[in-house]
C-alpha cells in the first residue's frame, strides 16, 4: 500500500545563505558540506561565543538568519582560510563570514574597525591612523636624513615618494612612521644594499586596509584603487605589499 | 604571499631565515605551511575591542611557538606581530617577536642601536652598527 506523499510546508523562504551563494563563483560550494567538521578541528575559532565554522554553515544553510546576524563570531573569525584548505569539498566559510559582517548595518560594526576605516577615508595617505601625505613626506626625509649622517655607509640611502619610473612600490604600515619611525630603517637598508630601485607613493602609501575588515566593500575598493592607480601614475612594475 | 601564490612561495622565505639565523637555530613549527594556525591578529580582529576573545584564539598559537623552545619568533606582517607579542607577554612564554628585517640587518651587520626595539637583552648587544648613535 503507497503511502502518503510528504509534503513540507510552505515555500521556502529567501534565505541569507542564498544571497551570499549568488555573490560568490560557484555558489563558494556552501551547499556541498558533509559536516565532517574538519574546519572546526583545527579552527582557533572554534568556541568562542559557542560557535565554530560548521556550526555556523548548518545554522545558514537551516535559514537561522536571526541568530547569525545576531552573533558577534564573524568579527571573531579572522577569515584565515585554514577551514577551507582542510575541507574536502572546498567550502569558502570565510567569505560566508565576510558577507554577514557586511549585513549588519555599518554603524553598529566594531567601532575600532569602524574608526580605523573612516580614518583611511579622510585623506589620500589611506592610512589607518589618519595621518596626511604631507606627514608622512616630512617623517620619512626627517628619518632619512638623520640616518645618512648617523651611519655614513648608508649616506647614498634613498627613501624617495613618488619617484618616476621606479620599479617598485611599497607600502607602508601607519603605526611605524607614526609611531616608532627608526622601524622603517632596515628595511630601506636592505633595499640600498640590493640596489633595489623602489618609491613610496604620495598616495595610498599607508598598507593596511580596515575597510577590508570592516566589509564596506566600497571603501576597501577606493582604497585599493587609490593604491593602484599611484603606481600606474609613477610607471612601477611591482607593489610590494608589506602588510 | 603564501595565501595568494601557495606554500612553494613560502619556502623562498624559508631559505632566507635559515641563512640569517643559521640552520641549527631554524625551529618550523607544527603545524606548518598552509595546515598552520592564525595567531589571531588578523581580519581586523585587533581593533574589533573583543580582547578577551582574541587573546583565547591565540592560545593555540601560543602552545604551538612555546612547544618549539624558540627563543624568537619572526612575524611576516604588523597585525602578527602586535598580536603575538601581546600573547608572549600575556601567556608569559616571553619570547621575542621580531620582524624578519630586523634579523636580516643584524646579521648583516648593519643594524644600529635604534632599530633594536624587539631583540631581547641576548642580542641587544650583538654586533651593533654604530653603537655612538644610541638615542
Amino acid at each position: 500500500m503507497a503511502q502518503e506523499v510528504i509534503t513540507l510546508g510552505g515555500k521556502k523562504k529567501s534565505m541569507l545563505i542564498d544571497k551570499v551563494k549568488e555573490l560568490l563563483p560557484d555558489g563558494g560550494n556552501l551547499n556541498l558540506c558533509l559536516t565532517c567538521g574538519a574546519c572546526s578541528s583545527g579552527c582557533p575559532a572554534t568556541g568562542l561565543e559557542d560557535m565554530d565554522p560548521r556550526k555556523f554553515l548548518r545554522m545558514a544553510a537551516l535559514g537561522l538568519d536571526d541568530e547569525i546576524l545576531k552573533s558577534d563570531w564573524p568579527w571573531m573569525c579572522t577569515m584565515c582560510q585554514r577551514c577551507v584548505y582542510v575541507c574536502p569539498m572546498k567550502i569558502d566559510i570565510p567569505q560566508l563570514v565576510y558577507n554577514i559582517r557586511s549585513m549588519r548595518p555599518r554603524e553598529e560594526r566594531p567601532k575600532g574597525i569602524l574608526g580605523s576605516c573612516d580614518m583611511a577615508l579622510r585623506n589620500d595617505s589611506c592610512s589607518a591612523m589618519g595621518t596626511s601625505p604631507e606627514d608622512f613626506k616630512f617623517v620619512v626625509e626627517d628619518v632619512l636624513e638623520e640616518y645618512q649622517e648617523a651611519q655614513p655607509e648608508f649616506k647614498d640611502m634613498q627613501a624617495p615618494i613618488d619617484k618616476q619610473g621606479a620599479e617598485f612600490i611599497l607600502n607602508q604600515n601607519s603605526r611605524e612612521p607614526v609611531t616608532e619611525p627608526d622601524e622603517m630603517v632596515p628595511l630601506w637598508k636592505i633595499m640600498h644594499l640590493a640596489g633595489v630601485d623602489w618609491t613610496y607613493g604620495n598616495k595610498g602609501w599607508g598598507g593596511e586596509n580596515y575597510c577590508m575588515f570592516l566589509a564596506d566593500n566600497e571603501a576597501w575598493e577606493h582604497i585599493t584603487r587609490t593604491a593602484a592607480k599611484q603606481a600606474d601614475d609613477l610607471g612601477c612594475k611591482i607593489f610590494l605589499n608589506t602588510e | 604571499m603564501r595565501k595568494s601564490y601557495g606554500d612553494p612561495i613560502a619556502e623562498d622565505l624559508r631559505f632566507v631565515v635559515r641563512s640569517v639565523v643559521g640552520e641549527e637555530n631554524f625551529i618550523d613549527m607544527t603545524p606548518n605551511r598552509s595546515n598552520n594556525y592564525c595567531c589571531g591578529g588578523g581580519g581586523g580582529f585587533l581593533q574589533a575591542g573583543l580582547k578577551d576573545e582574541r587573546l583565547e584564539f591565540g592560545k593555540l598559537k601560543d602552545d604551538q611557538i612555546q612547544q618549539t623552545g624558540a627563543s624568537y619568533c619572526i612575524a611576516g606582517c604588523h597585525n602578527c606581530h602586535a598580536q603575538i607579542h601581546e600573547l608572549s607577554e600575556y601567556y608569559e612564554g616571553n619570547y621575542g617577536v621580531v620582524h624578519l628585517w630586523t634579523l636580516i640587518c643584524l646579521s648583516l651587520g648593519i643594524l644600529g642601536p635604534n632599530e633594536r626595539a624587539y631583540l631581547h637583552d641576548d642580542l641587544k648587544d650583538v654586533l651593533v652598527f654604530h653603537p655612538e648613535s644610541e638615542m
